[in-house]
């Protein structure tokens, strides 16, 4: 203990010194003596934290980031890789920049457990990184165990989620594609939470808008598990009645219990069974793998529950876990944008943490989420969030925040600048 | 025409009180507060094409723009909303911070 004490006031004093701009430190090389950060998952919320870990340690403090995708792959605005109007280059951003800008070390590999005694991270490949804060950032990862037809890797391969970016993207556009005029294609979305609460209705936008010009005798059905549409609800039951007539069907109250992947059947709690020409089933989801692994999920055994000062996990010390994995506070959606704010406000705790100082005591930052419901057309919904002291969480700041009073074009435009800000403030 | 509000306001922060009351913020906060502006604007207020960039501008005429976006006085398509859940003070410590970010 004695020894890790004067370790932390040593650092404290190197970082005030990094401050000033005197010293440029062994500390800032990767393996160097310096309090060692370990982030596992590079999406929204793991590559901001790194990057400003980084920048707001003056490139004092170690980080290593262990993602094994060779670059990241936006969700939003994967749903118009679907609709036709953008590509999967177009929503794809490397890592270089965190490693050459700021010096974060990539380790593309897989974090497969976590020692929390020994504090370090076990690599799938092999090998240990050891660290003094962890941040885990993993997103959802899907409870099979739902839908018990969905089990074997041929169904899997066959009815798709989508609900990660990347390779389904591709695969699902390929499935609308090959899809005939005059098909159907049926959505199944989970009771929520789940991630990114309007991502569903904007894809019935999508398809549908893909439909209406490729093939307008196709159908596209959503069937929602919820009462009614969890965001923006008015905005997407308008441009489905203006833009999609006869083209999307809104079906609400209808859980998705089972998968028969061979016929193409969904099974459903309360309704018959429905066959489709194209199924997308998102699954329930939970927080990643290695999150549960490790014993996070203290709320439901699903969400990990986290102090909203610091990220820092309620269950296991020194590893902090924010993004899409966390249970969240009130109004707060699972979004890029939100595990975006979570890195930068766990980035500032964890340095302030590993240089003696006290972490910042009231939070405040914002939500802005924007939804095509077109190739152009656009609806957002947005909201501040501030720190109450006294319930210990993030609360919606009354008065604040809003939606768009109708779609429209100039949105478009500002969701596309909102793309490339949020990518280059998480990754450049 | 400016607003008597605005007027006092921007008065205020033009003359030491208004300094004053920006620096009591801590800097630490006001640095992450405006890192939650960066989603739109850029990382240091340097934004990428479509957004303004709100690095190096005029102190006075960026919290004047904020507060008109607050009180409804400058029409906008998300700014009006989101200026409603800050401070005057907390708005003013971030036009004080932008201001002081190099272009």
């Amino acid at each position: 203990m004695m020894q890790r004490r004067q370790f932390v006031q040593s650092v404290g004093a190197a970082g005030a010194l990094g401050a000033m701009g005197l010293v440029t430190g062994c500390a800032s090389t990767p393996g160097g003596s310096g309090p060692k950060v370990v982030v596992v998952g590079g999406g929204y919320g793991g590559a901001t934290t790194a990057k400003y870990v980084r920048m707001w340690s003056d490139y004092g403090i170690d980080v290593t980031l262990v993602e094994p995708n060779s670059a990241f792959i936006s969700c939003p605005i994967s749903n118009l890789v679907l609709g036709g109007s953008k590509t999967m280059a177009d929503i794809t951003t490397p890592y270089d920049n965190l490693v050459k800008r700021h010096g974060v070390r990539w380790v593309q590999d897989m974090a497969v457990r976590i020692d929390p005694d020994k504090r370090v991270v076990v690599l799938a490949k092999g090998g240990e990184l050891p660290y003094d804060r962890l941040i885990l950032s993993p997103g959802v990862d899907f409870m099979w165990d739902t839908l018990p037809g969905m089990a074997t890797a041929a169904a899997k391969d066959k009815v798709l989620h989508g609900w990660k970016a990347g390779a389904q993207t591709v695969a699902l556009r390929q499935q609308l594609e090959a899809m005939p005029d005059g098909g159907v294609y049926a959505m199944a979305i989970p009771l929520a939470p789940y991630r990114c609460p309007p991502g569903p209705y904007e894809r019935a936008c999508q398809v549908a808008s893909y439909f209406s010009k490729a093939k307008p005798k196709s159908k596209v059905l959503i069937l929602d598990a919820n009462d009614d549409v969890t965001s923006k609800g008015p905005l997407f039951k308008k441009a489905w009645k203006d833009r999609y007539d006869g083209i999307i069907e809104y079906r609400p109250k209808h859980k998705v219990v089972d998968v028969d992947a061979a016929t193409n059947t969904l099974k459903f709690e309360f309704n018959d069974d429905l066959k489709a020409a194209v199924l997308n089933v998102i699954p329930d989801m939970r927080a990643g793998d290695i999150a549960v692994k490790t014993g996070l999920a203290t709320a439901n055994k699903r969400w990990c529950e986290v102090d909203f000062l610091t990220f820092e996990s309620f269950a296991v010390k020194n590893i902090h876990v924010l993004g899409d994995s966390i249970q969240i506070a009130p109004a707060m959606p699972k979004s890029g944008h939100m595990a975006n704010q979570h890195g930068k406000t766990c980035a500032a705790a964890v340095v302030a943490l590993l240089t003696g100082k006290q972490p910042n005591a009231m939070p405040i930052y914002n939500n802005a989420c924007y939804s095509f419901v077109s190739a152009e057309d656009v609806v957002h919904v947005s909201s501040v969030h501030r720190y109450d002291a006294e319930k210990k969480t993030m609360l919606p700041v009354a008065g604040a925040g809003g939606v768009s009073s109708a779609a429209n074009e100039l949105e478009g435009r500002y969701a596309m600048a909102w793309a490339r800000n949020i990518w280059a403030d998480t990754l450049a | 025409m400016k607003t008597p509000h605005v007027l006092l306001l921007a008065a205020g922060m033009a003359g030491a009180s208004g300094w004053v009351q920006a620096q009591t913020m801590d800097p630490l906060q006001v640095r992450s507060m405006a890192a939650s502006c960066a989603n739109c604007h850029g990382t240091h207020g340097i934004a990428e094409a479509g957004n303004e960039s709100l690095a190096g501008v005029n102190r006075d005429e960026l919290l004047k723009k904020m507060l008109d976006f607050k009180t409804g006085k400058k029409p906008a398509t998300i700014m009006h909303q989101l200026s409603k859940g800050y401070s005057d003070e907390q708005l003013a410590a971030l036009a004080s911070y932008f201001s002081a970010l190099k272009k």
